[in-house]
């Protein structure tokens, strides 16, 4: 199964757009991969640099909103082609939710008071996030740090994980 | 207990309840258009799966880039060409005959109230003008969609939203919408379906009520309905005149997919727009909203008129009532983009197309281009536009560029003056 663990990167805004994620400029691509050196390119927010701020990173970490705009599926493939498979945040568009679980990746929603804990923490030090699926906890590492946050997935949306998609399932059930 | 008007589409299309919590629906259509199926076809063909459930409930268009700009936009347009002849696809609109999807998929009758569609595009959701669930989706759903025609969605939550009223003359459905999501904000009906009614939409044309349903995804609704009635049945009867003995039959048997008097929303809204104003976007988001009132004077570099939110032919008319005989503004470079062949020649015969030549406006052939800063008017950093589109993100008709949401009315003095001008002061 793939790894829902990594480096962090926290981005503090809400409503970030699948634009933001993935400029229309680079749709004409028809490979996956080619959305990789692209990621997040247009997002202006403050201090960020997506060429070297998403160095190393799993796992993203934002406000409320995220993944709003258009239905492209470009978005959790730029996000995937740099070994970034688990965004956290306080709410999500539908279908980029969707999209994310049916590549087989995650989407959690945590509420307010955890993100902030997540930003908090952030800020200090670099933020270590591994996710167990199976026991709905996510391991949470700030320097010397440690906690764990519950989070709920429905039935469907952990099968879809642990068979790799939406397709797989689909073939195999109708 | 009563139901929605999502909820009884549900029931009769429902395939399975997977671990109880999800709706796996069987589709009515699949829409695809050649930015987003390319991938899903290529995956199909790996997976030794190239098939399609149903070639008559597929339809296709290459709608986004097109006359092809480079190689890689031929690509696309090719995969999905050789796609739809090798599965007998026989609706598939190429160049000549191609439109914007949400505007030509309506317009050659293939929505029908009740039905179940999806399209690898966001601003699907337009469909449900017609009484139709309607769903953008991404590239994966809309794989096992041609594949299996199934779509699995959570249960239809309905925000019912209200519209009463009389509107004031210059202030259009694209007001309206723009209002609702001014009130609700751009995730206000996440995850929900947002029901339209109202004595405001009930005298609403079809133009009207998709360029209302065309933005509920704005909002971050699943789909955006509107209820079927006579305006439905009279839209739609050269399609289905040979189903029905008469339009009373149709609208009653539409009247299925009506929602009960004790139906039970997860919230509902009224909004009087009796005194709304025309209104425009400032910033980067759907509901960063303002009086045009507010924003007049502003100068901007383009004024695009198009795009599935507004570029059918009632749009045109009503640009071009206000362009008639007038000039656009030396400061600023004006394009309307008919959205469908059949539009565009409709302008052609009742001499629209004349009144924007002879203003300085570039008319452009159908396609969604520019709305999403992939041709036919991409903007330059630093500019601004003012667009009949549907987003305003921060670059998204070009890395840089300013987008102004507003109407053709509100676009057409725009392009008069150069600033952002409210149509009144053109009224005849």
């Amino acid at each position: 199964m793939t790894s829902f663990s990594g480096t962090a990167l926290c981005l503090n805004r809400s409503d970030i757009n699948t634009d933001e994620i993935i400029p229309a400029r680079y749709l004409t691509e028809i490979e996956k991969t080619a959305m990789g050196p692209h990621l997040m390119e247009d997002l202006e927010l403050e201090g960020f640099d997506p060429k070297q701020d998403l160095q190393g990173i799993g796992v993203l970490v934002a406000k409320q909103n995220f993944g709003c705009g258009s239905s492209r599926e470009h978005a959790p493939w730029a996000l995937e082609a740099n070994g970034i498979h688990v965004v956290i945040a306080e709410s999500f568009a539908r279908i980029f939710y969707q999209n994310m679980f049916n590549c087989g990746m995650l989407a959690i929603t945590l509420d307010k008071k955890q993100i902030d804990r997540l930003f908090e923490a952030a800020g200090t030090s670099p933020l270590h996030v591994a996710v167990d699926v199976d026991t709905n906890k996510i391991q949470v590492t700030a320097g010397k740090d440690t906690w764990t946050i519950p989070f709920t997935l429905t039935g469907f949306e952990k099968a879809l994980v642990k068979t790799g998609g939406w397709v797989g399932y689909a073939d195999r059930n109708y | 207990m009563g139901k929605t008007i999502a909820e009884k589409i549900f029931d009769v299309h429902l395939v399975d309840q997977p671990f109880g919590e999800v709706n796996v629906l069987r589709l009515d259509r699949v829409f695809c258009h050649e930015i987003t199926t390319p991938t899903a076809i290529q995956d199909l063909v790996a997976r030794g799966r190239d098939r399609v459930f149903d070639p008559d409930k597929i339809k296709a268009v290459i709608d986004h880039v097109t006359p092809a700009k480079d190689t890689k936009t031929a690509r696309q347009g090719k995969i999905l060409r050789d796609w739809a002849r090798r599965h007998g696809i026989t609706d598939f609109f190429d160049i000549g005959r191609n439109g914007v999807c949400h505007a030509i998929f309506p317009e050659k009758g293939f929505v029908r109230p009740g039905f179940v569609i999806i399209m690898g595009d966001s601003h699907t959701c337009t469909h449900g003008a017609f009484g139709a669930f309607a769903a953008g989706v991404g590239t994966t759903d809309l794989e096992v969609g041609i594949l299996k025609g199934v779509c699995a969605f959570k249960k239809p939550d309905t925000l019912k939203i209200e519209i009463i009223g009389t509107l004031r003359p210059g202030v259009f459905a694209k007001d309206v919408i723009l209002e609702v999501i001014r009130q609700i904000t751009v995730n206000g009906a996440t995850n929900q379906v947002i029901e339209f009614c109202g004595p405001v939409v009930d005298v609403m044309s079809m133009e009207a009520r998709m360029t209302l349903s065309n933005m509920a995804v704005e909002a971050g609704a699943t789909s955006g309905i509107c209820l079927p009635d006579k305006v439905t049945v009279d839209y739609l009867w050269p399609f289905i005149k040979d189903d029905y003995p008469d339009k009373k039959a149709a609208l009653d048997d539409f009247s299925r997919f009506q929602p009960d008097a004790d139906a039970v929303y997860a919230a509902r809204k009224t909004i009087d727009v009796s005194d709304l104003p025309p209104l425009t976007t400032f910033g980067y988001k759907p509901d960063n909203v303002k009086p045009v009132s507010d924003m007049a004077g502003t100068p901007v570099d383009q004024v695009y008129i198009g795009s599935c939110t507004n570029g059918r032919i009632e749009d045109l008319r009503t640009a071009a009532r206000v362009v008639a005989g007038r000039k656009i503004a030396d400061s600023v470079r004006a394009i309307v983009s008919p959205a469908t062949p059949d539009v565009f020649s409709r302008a052609l015969e009742e001499g629209l197309i004349k009144i924007f030549m002879d203003a300085g406006f570039c008319v452009t052939n159908p396609t969604c281009g520019a709305c999403l800063g992939m041709s036919n008017g991409v903007l330059a950093s630093g500019e601004v536009a003012a667009a009949t589109t549907n987003r305003n993100f921060n670059g998204r008709m070009g890395k840089g560029g300013m987008v102004h949401l507003m109407s053709p009315a509100t676009a057409a003095a725009t392009a008069l003056t150069g600033t952002i001008t409210n149509s009144h002061l053109f009224e005849k």
